[in-house]
């Protein structure tokens, strides 16, 4: 199996291809859009700022190239931010695969911590990306300041003083909110149904 | 709900843990990677991974190790000691580290704070803070490992530090280190009250009950400790058990 890690600088991807090389994937980090047309899975990752992840995004021309992209695609974190339409971080576009605008996550009525992080509690649905979860609260490891809302595409959520997507679908467009190469067991799950997909 | 979080401290010199670990069935008690394993299997949250050794070859040994650990490691993990410059934040940031921990260098040019979130975002930013309380009562910031006291009070240092886009306090009070008796809930209960990013408490962690009480009296975010995790007196899933049947949320 042949996965392609789309490469631009936007953070560190080193963890993502280390935990897809642990079930014995193939990886290759690129932004060529000729080789990542030619890959099996395609991962979208993505830790930093969104204005200037898009920017980075556009100046190496993949803006236009992801969301034209038909096999399974899984954003992570950043990716999955990016994937919509719009974002509050550096008011910026999105690749406006899903049509959402991606929010600041304002716990303050609870007192809660930003950004949000550690590992949370996850509400799935039924879909294929969380088979053989059985743990009635899976936990996942999130690190994030802004949020998608929960919306037509959100297939799982979790509770931080509000309600928000903690993974999204549309066709083949997959994304979750927290990192699944860090969330433990339960996230090689979740990477290794996305693998099988 | 966001879970508790409980973070198992390893200090590492030249490569290889030191202090001793008493995990049954290790074969090599000094291997960091396999104490990272270890550590992920028994329910850390997270792990930091402390470089004592700070000469420059030793810094090249150290980005290889981290990479090491990333390779095994399905859980996050810090990496501080001795980090003074962007360039060693993006080595080990590269290598795979999720974060860095910054301590000395940030008293000494607090503007590396700014320079670093900028750079690669604050959530791989944390502050890592030694402080200790004096006779008249007043907390006190040092520096170079508690070698070295400040002119910083400790909450005017902290509030600079989140001001300047640290994304999260690892904080350690001597007085209590290495003590056995409990972490400063007091001030860890002040200093959660005072700031928006979430504080790691270090320093003093002896028995079960101490965990649950820096909870639940202060309601940080995460508690660290080193030798009740390495020398086997606490074991993590015993202290979550523990903790679950106090009504406090953990993984």
């Amino acid at each position: 199996m042949k996965i392609g890690i789309i490469q631009y600088p936007a953070g560190n991807v080193r963890s993502v291809q280390y935990a897809l090389e642990r079930l014995g994937a193939v990886v290759y980090l690129t932004n060529n859009k000729e080789e990542l047309a030619r890959m099996d899975k395609v991962i979208f990752p993505g830790v930093g700022e969104a204005s200037t992840a898009m920017e980075s995004l556009a100046s190496v021309g993949l803006e236009d190239f992801i969301p034209s992209l038909t096999q399974p695609v899984l954003g992570i974190c950043l990716g999955m931010q990016l994937m919509c339409t719009y974002s509050e971080e550096g008011e910026t576009r999105g690749l406006n695969i899903i049509p959402v605008t991606v929010k600041k996550m304002e716990p303050t009525a609870e007192q809660l911590k930003v950004p949000h992080v550690g590992w949370n509690a996850l509400k799935t649905t039924n879909n294929r990306i969380f088979d053989q979860i059985e743990t009635t609260d899976p936990y996942v490891y999130y690190v994030h300041s802004y949020c998608v809302p929960v919306n037509d595409y959100t297939i799982a959520t979790t509770q931080y003083g509000q309600l928000f997507s903690a993974a999204i679908q549309k066709d083949n467009f997959y994304a979750t909110q927290f990192h699944p190469e860090k969330s433990g067991k339960i996230g090689q799950q979740i990477l290794k149904n996305f693998l099988d997909l | 709900m966001l879970a508790k979080r409980i973070i198992p401290c390893l200090d590492i010199k030249n490569g290889r843990t030191v202090k001793g670990i008493n995990f049954e069935g290790l074969r090599d008690a000094g291997d960091p990677i396999e104490l990272a394993r270890r550590y992920s299997q028994a329910g850390a949250d997270e792990l930091v991974f402390l470089d004592i050794t700070a000469t420059h070859e030793k810094r090249q040994i150290l980005g290889k190790l981290v990479d090491k650990i990333a390779q095994v490691l399905d859980i996050p993990f810090t990496v501080g000691g001795g980090i003074k410059s962007l360039e060693d934040v993006e080595m080990l940031l590269q290598s795979g580290a999720d974060k860095i921990a910054i301590n000395s260098a940030a008293i000494r040019q607090p503007k590396l704070i700014e320079d670093l979130a900028k750079q690669f975002g604050s959530q791989c930013i944390v502050l890592a803070v030694d402080a200790k309380q004096n006779e008249a009562n007043e907390w006190k910031v040092y520096l170079s490992g508690g070698r070295v006291e400040t002119d910083w009070y400790l909450e005017d240092w902290v509030k600079r530090g989140q001001d300047l886009g640290a994304g999260e306090l690892l904080f350690t009070s001597m007085n209590h280190d290495g003590t056995k008796e409990g972490f400063a809930v007091e001030m860890l209960a002040k200093l959660n009250q005072q700031l928006s990013i979430p504080i790691i408490a270090s320093g003093g962690a002896g028995k079960k009950e101490d965990f649950r009480e820096v909870f639940q009296e202060s309601d940080v975010s995460a508690a660290l400790a080193a030798s009740v995790f390495h020398y086997g007196e606490i074991p993590i899933p015993d202290l979550k058990n523990y903790l679950s049947k106090h009504q406090i949320c953990v993984r």
